[in-house]
């Protein structure tokens, strides 16, 4: 099956856990992702400046790495991102900003990508909330 | 074939971007032509009433967006109608022409009517 994935959470926000425990299940059963797309809040699951104690899962660290790993469309929604203060090289440069904090496999799109996203999956998955 | 969409809107315009966030999905499917419904329920019931004063909030107001809906496409509107009664709406004067109050049988039908479904 081919899912699409939308998380609307912050990564220290329990729901940032179970979307990547899913979508970890999901691959692991041979299911295909087709994009993730991280809205709302979910944007800082997508933060590269986040540090997590030491004796604590980190989420977000977690998220980067199994995108990379699995070659995985991960988009952040960019109006949803600016307003929180989630940039990429690009943006922060744009708006003379002085912190980058969204780097690759991230990408910054719009929310045609998640109505793309809609279309060619058979499920939408939505997590968000605490 | 082309999914169906509807979107269920659950923040009050005063509360945060959740209300304008899911008003924005809405009119990026409307642009691209999308067969999308969206439907008020709980706190977003507060976006439907008229008169806000949002500048009296520093904040921007969301009404006008809503009215534009028509504009984009976006025809198919629904409103809860016990949450609009548990909160002393009124379904008669809504700032947003043409919503459907929806009894909680209606609701039911109207998100199994839908391929997906995305609550904010």
């Amino acid at each position: 099956m081919k899912f699409a994935i939308a998380l609307y959470s912050a990564a220290h926000a329990p729901s940032s856990r179970r979307a990547l425990r899913f979508a970890e299940a999901a691959l692991a059963g041979g299911h295909e992702i087709v994009r993730l797309f991280f809205y709302q809040d979910g944007v800082h699951s997508a933060s590269s400046n986040i540090v997590t104690p030491q004796d604590e899962q980190d989420i977000a660290q977690q998220w980067t790495t199994f995108i990379s790993q699995h070659q995985l469309d991960g988009v952040v929604c960019i109006a949803a991102a600016l307003r929180r203060g989630v940039l990429n090289e690009d943006e922060a440069a744009r708006y003379q900003r002085p912190g980058v904090n969204l780097k690759a496999p991230w990408e910054l799109s719009g929310l045609g990508q998640l109505h793309d996203a809609i279309q060619s999956a058979d499920r939408l998955i939505c997590f968000g909330g605490p | 074939m082309t999914k169906s969409l509807l979107i269920i809107s659950r923040q009050a315009p005063w509360s945060g971007p959740g209300a304008k966030e899911a008003l924005d999905i809405v009119l990026a499917g409307g642009a691209f032509d999308l067969p999308i419904g969206l439907l008020f329920m709980d706190d977003g019931t507060f976006q439907l009433v008229p008169e806000q004063n949002a500048a009296a909030l520093q904040q921007k107001n969301l009404t006008a967006n809503l009215q534009a809906l028509a504009m984009f496409g976006v025809e198919d509107l629904y409103a809860c109608r016990h949450s609009l009664n548990e909160r002393g709406i009124s379904p008669a004067g809504l700032a947003v022409a043409d919503v459907q109050p929806l009894s909680a049988e209606e609701v039911r039908a109207v998100i199994d009517r839908y391929d997906q479904v995305i609550t904010l």
